[in-house]
């Protein structure tokens, strides 16, 4: 189970705007893998492109040898039942209640019988925790709500690969804890391929396998979890520890003389490495790696106090 | 500088273009199974209901305007038995189409573009898209069949209110007389006045719907977008309808002889 998706050089950009040029990255199948990014980076322009919703100018995104970037209309609709997508505010449809939302893509695309229908639906809806909502219009549930039922939705037809946009915004920091939570539990349960846009610190540190970092119109890093922890490189330091020192600022990049004044400011020492969110089952992961394994086989020296608790351990003030 | 203003010169024939790429993709998704049944039903039901009331309405007066016009004109010529006639053609042929299209484009056009235009912009048709459903089958095929049955049945409906309108008002305002009125009907009017009226009503349910969707479906830029969206799509109809209109009375008026001349 699980599928790699492997992008080579795409670029897009909206008339002469460059959004993101040359990014190249295999999201390796059946792990969790998390894209980050300052605001406005593209890291939903590049969701869009990765289901073929938008059609970036080079490139290739190579899913079980179909290039989505090129591929018919026709083959499209066929490779995009592999995706599960969870939208910012969950998409669901106005006009349905969570029961027919959720059951949808169910009735479209399979000739299951009703009571098949719904045994599907019930234990998804027991997944997100939704049981008991299941009459309920999208307008008259939370936003946290509509996101746990856009995830049922995306889980109905039981994808290969989940492709999650920003599941903490506007959820409180406990519900953000609990959504973690499910995708790593889900993660075990269905060993899909999962990417995760967001831009959340926290989230990022203590969940995936695997992060990538869009900043300035490129992809400035994708490797593993301890690998961008550990880096010395000043974009993904500043960005992964939530610093206002480094390259980064307020509108996009820093100018000359706002860097020629931090010259002599160090960047904080890196923070320690969390330990990584564990199955709540306790049974581990097919591709959990024991905590520090990338750092002792390459070498890596991770930040003292490393590994040691769950708190994703931000530097002090940040 | 040349290739911007070129670029914007150029624009409206891109629109147009795309408009029209639009329309073909909803052609071929025309045939493509399964039938979205349901959703046809609905949507017929669903426009009907918003168009049946000001378009009887509308058709009263629209029928009566053209029976006093067509009735004090005809009068001076001496020509009265020819009332009816001529008032049947007008509203048959013109009025009809006319008054449909103005209310299938105002009510049922319109709810399209906002309906379509709010799932744009809360992500639904993504949704729907990445469920490896495609919104012009599922959404914009039925609606644009529907609102092609709707105006169908509409015009029948303006060219009998019409009709009956302009009766009433003959005979009870001008003194026309009754039987005159009625037998002169096939004096100058045939039977392929009644086709290019429903044809008329046919490709304007289409233009109506086809617009409408592209609209809706294009829209952005948040909940003002789907203002936008509405009030272009009834513009841009309207001018379509006339033009549409103008072309199919052309064609007509050439290729069918008048009865009679």
């Amino acid at each position: 189970m699980g599928v790699e998706i492997k992008v080579d050089g795409l670029t897009k950009s909206f008339g002469k705007q460059l959004i993101w040029g040359d990014v190249t990255l295999s999201i390796p199948a059946g792990q969790v893998s998390v894209m980050l990014g300052p605001s406005g980076t593209g890291k939903s322009v590049f969701l869009k492109s990765l289901i073929g919703l938008i059609k970036p100018d080079r490139g290739s995104i190579l899913i079980e040898g179909t290039d989505i970037a090129s591929c018919s209309e026709r083959d499209l609709y066929e490779i995009r039942k592999l995706f599960g997508v969870l939208f910012q505010d969950g998409a669901m449809f106005g006009s349905m209640n969570l029961y027919d939302n959720v059951a949808f893509p169910l009735r479209e695309h399979t000739k299951k019988s009703e009571s098949e229908v719904r045994s599907i639906v019930m234990e998804k809806m027991d997944l997100v925790g939704l049981v008991g909502a299941e009459d309920k219009l999208p307008g008259e549930i939370s936003g946290g709500m509509r996101k746990r039922a856009g995830l049922a939705r995306a889980l109905v037809l039981d994808p290969e690969i989940l492709l999650i946009d920003e599941p903490d915004s506007g959820l409180d920091p406990v519900r953000t804890s609990f959504i973690n939570q499910l995708f790593i539990d889900l993660n075990a349960q269905i060993d899909a391929t999962f990417l995760i846009v967001t831009h959340d610190i926290n989230s990022t540190r203590t969940v995936p396998d695997n992060i990538g970092l869009l900043y300035h119109k490129h992809l400035a890093m994708f490797g593993p979890r301890e690998m961008l922890l550990s880096s010395e490189e000043p974009v993904v330091r500043q960005f992964l520890n939530a610093q206002t020192v480094g390259p980064i600022g307020m509108s996009e990049e820093k100018d000359a003389d706002e860097l020629a004044a931090e010259k002599d400011l160090d960047m904080p020492p890196l923070p320690p490495i969390p330990l990584q969110l564990e199955p709540s089952s306790g049974i581990p992961r097919r591709h959990q790696r024991e905590p520090g394994a990338w750092c002792r086989e390459n070498g890596v020296t991770p930040p003292p106090g490393s590994f040691e608790s769950a708190n994703a351990g931000l530097a002090p003030g940040a | 500088m040349s290739s911007l203003t070129a670029s914007k010169a150029l624009a409206p024939i891109g629109i147009a273009g795309k408009l029209f790429a639009f329309a073909l993709d909803v052609a071929r998704a025309l045939f493509r199974r399964p039938f979205q049944l349901r959703e046809f039903i609905q949507q017929a039901w669903f426009i009907a209901s918003v168009t049946i009331v000001p378009t009887a309405l509308v058709a009263i007066p629209f029928g009566a305007v053209i029976a006093l016009q067509v009735g004090g004109l005809i009068k001076q010529f001496g020509a009265q038995s020819f009332t009816g006639s001529a008032s049947v053609l007008a509203v048959i042929q013109q009025a009809a189409p006319i008054g449909t299209a103005l209310l299938i484009a105002g009510a049922g056009g319109s709810a399209i573009a906002a309906d379509l235009g709010a799932r744009k912009i809360r992500e639904e048709l993504d949704a729907m898209m990445v469920l490896g459903i495609d919104p012009i089958q599922r959404l914009v095929v039925p609606r644009v069949l529907a609102c092609m049955l709707v105006a169908f049945f509409l015009n029948g409906m303006v060219s009998v209110v019409g009709v009956a309108g302009g009766y009433v008002f003959n005979v009870i305002l001008q003194d026309g007389t009754p039987g005159a009125y009625i037998a002169s009907f096939t004096a100058l009017a045939q039977l392929p006045d009644l086709w290019i009226g429903l044809i008329k009503a046919l490709v304007f349910g289409l233009i109506a719907a086809v617009v409408a969707a592209y609209k809706g479906m294009n829209a952005n830029g948040g909940p003002k977008g789907v203002g936008d969206a509405v009030n272009e799509s009834v513009v841009i109809t309207f001018l379509l309808l006339f033009v549409a209109n103008f072309v199919l009375s052309m064609v007509y008026l050439q290729i069918i002889p008048p009865k009679g001349g």
